[in-house]
């Protein structure tokens, strides 16, 4: 009996100490982004005044607001394409017998593991050339291909799960394997399309080296090179406030998902190294 | 990903992927039948698109970049532009720069992933093993691994930062800036990237755990090992090629480090914590020296390739052991 209470007790204290470290730098940026200006810096772990001034200060801000425009344009359309052209190339890699198909594994495999930093040089040039710089498919780009390896290595695990028959017996009653995969497999593989692209949509959301390097203004800026780079609401004072702000509104979505989708974000990231 | 990222890329020994479908492969493979043509058909047309992508977007820009790694190029002198041979790589290797900042790079990845290693294990083992409370514990886990980068550094920053209102150095009662010190900027750049990307690594362990079967823990408790040795002598050889990917992912992202230290050093103004990819995108976009940028580029590119390269070498040994174990 005894022992039993202390094992709950154990996993308790594990799990609140997870819980605590895991939330703890949220709710200070919560705690900071609801501090008066003129408190702003005074470290203390809680506002002496609260206010929401700095939300209302960087929804005034057009670099701002167009940042998250951008930011959930370029997300979502870089996902959308990343996920259709994975889907095609999960399913054949799932399912089909064709030559090359290590080759493809190869080099998404390799894309996995390329540094990004290493084609920021080149693309930048090139870009500025056919007139890609600042512009929101100058992002997609890179975002899709860089989410490609991510989502045909996730995409392929949940197709290889999918009860197969149903796709022959559509094929014995006729069909034709590109009305099986649209008739009978995608319906199937709507989950595994759907964990994919909130893998993809995070990533996307995340980025950093491109979105700082690739854009300029705020035709395409999006919000990570915006919070980086706000300005102080005068020249005099720090964008403290703004930045918690701004941090706080792009971390709400991610909080969304998370909470929403759980299950399925870890069944995505462990799906690939299970099979091992 | 950086699929930093958190590009972080949960990919698993997927290499030998390829030849695992013996299902699917007809005997008589001789003759090509009218059905065998179509599906090569159409996995070919299925797998362009993707493929195609891929290669135009990493692979020509990397030969691009070695072909300007190979120019002197400097963008405020466009017409200044010539061929230099090796010359930007024999400045680069020549400047101490470089050797500091990939110094920076190496000792920031091995502490970072070996703490994260050991972490991420815990917390692997308590959303496994947990007598309750798993939802809520993955949950709460998986906010530092979907927080956006740089949102996570400045949250870090912000605390630690005299200068910007922190309550850390008040807490500690501390009279100078954190930020201001080299060990100051390090430990804060320790925190923030174990804390970002701890819980991505417990969730790869997480899959190579939910491997280990129950039964062979029962097996050893009914012989009489205790709990610790079970976990060395059961689990961890079990876990051992799980445990290779999540570090192979976890070094090559902590290699690229970027988001993280561009925000602490105040956007690369402090360089006592600069990176390699830091460097780079300072001298390529700062500097706009496109030769000697390219130049780091291709050398950052390399230094990748051999992690991997080193990481495969193990990680294959280890399918191909369990592999042909397995069938």
């Amino acid at each position: 009996m005894e022992t039993k209470r202390n094992k709950y007790f154990g996993w308790g204290a594990a799990n609140a100490l997870i819980v605590v470290v895991a939330l703890f730098p949220v709710l200070w940026l919560v705690s900071l982004s609801l501090k008066d200006p003129t408190t702003i810096a005074d470290g203390r772990l809680l506002p002496s005044k609260w206010t929401f001034e700095n939300y209302e200060g960087i929804f005034d801000q057009s670099i701002f607001t167009d940042a998250l425009r951008n930011s959930l344009g370029i997300a979502a359309i870089a996902t959308l394409i990343a996920v259709s052209l994975a889907a095609m190339a999960a399913y054949a890699i799932a399912r089909l017998e064709f030559p090359g198909k290590r080759v493809v594994l190869i080099a998404s495999l390799s894309i996995a593991m390329f540094p990004p930093i290493s084609v920021v040089g080149p693309l930048y040039d090139l870009w500025r050339n056919i007139g890609l710089y600042d512009t929101w498919p100058g992002l997609i780009i890179p975002y899709m291909t860089f989410a490609l390896p991510l989502a045909i290595f996730t995409m392929s695990s949940f197709f290889r799960e999918i009860p197969w028959e149903l796709e022959q017996a559509a094929q014995v009653d006729g069909a034709t394997p590109y009305q099986a995969f649209t008739k009978v497999i995608v319906p199937l593989a709507a989950p595994g399309f759907f964990t994919t692209a909130i893998l993809v949509f995070i990533f996307a959301w995340n980025d950093f080296v491109f979105a700082t390097s690739l854009t300029s203004t705020q035709a395409a800026q999006t919000v990570p090179a915006a919070i980086s780079s706000f300005p102080g609401a005068s020249q005099f004072t720090a964008p403290t406030g703004s930045i918690a702000a701004a941090a706080v509104v792009v971390t709400v979505p991610i909080i969304i998902l998370v909470l929403f989708f759980q299950r399925r974000i870890v069944a995505g990231l462990t799906a690939g190294a299970v099979k091992g | 990903m950086s699929v930093q990222a958190s590009a972080g890329v949960p990919v698993a020994g997927r290499g030998t992927d390829g030849e695992t479908e013996p299902a699917r492969k007809q005997p008589g493979k001789k003759v090509m039948t009218e059905r065998g043509r179509a599906e090569r058909k159409l996995g070919l047309m299925l797998v362009a698109p993707a493929a195609i992508v891929m290669l135009a977007v990493t692979a020509y820009p990397i030969l691009y970049a070695v072909y300007l790694s190979l120019q002197r190029s400097d963008l405020r002198f466009p017409d200044d532009t010539e061929f230099v041979g090796l010359s930007n790589y024999v400045s680069i290797l020549g400047s101490s720069r470089w050797w500091t900042d990939l110094w920076h790079t190496v000792a920031l990845t091995g502490i970072t992933v070996v703490i994260e290693l050991v972490l991420g294990m815990l917390l692997a083992l308590v959303m496994h093993r947990a007598l309750f409370g798993r939802g809520l514990v993955r949950t709460t886990a998986l906010i530092p691994y979907g927080i956006v980068t740089v949102v996570a550094a400045f949250a870090w920053r912000l605390a630690f930062s005299g200068a910007e209102g922190g309550f850390v150095p008040v807490a500690l009662g501390l009279d100078d800036d954190p930020l201001n010190s080299t060990t100051g900027i390090w430990i804060t750049a320790i925190l923030a990237e174990v804390w970002k990307t701890t819980p991505f690594m417990a969730l790869l362990l997480l899959a190579g755990l939910a491997l280990v079967s129950d039964e062979l823990h029962e097996a050893a408790k009914v012989d009489g090992a205790t709990g610790w040795q079970r976990f060395w002598k059961i689990t961890i050889p079990l876990m051992k090629p799980a445990i290779l990917v999540a570090l192979l992912f976890r070094t090559l992202d902590a290699f690229r480090i970027f988001d993280t230290v561009f925000i602490l050093s105040n956007s690369g103004v402090n360089r006592s914590v600069e990176t390699v990819s830091v460097l780079s995108y300072n001298t390529l976009l700062t500097r706009l020296n496109l030769g000697l940028g390219s130049a780091l580029s291709v050398l950052v590119f390399i230094c990748v390739g051999i992690i991997a390269a080193v990481f495969i070498r193990l990680l294959g040994k280890d399918t191909i052991a369990s592999g042909t174990g397995g069938k």
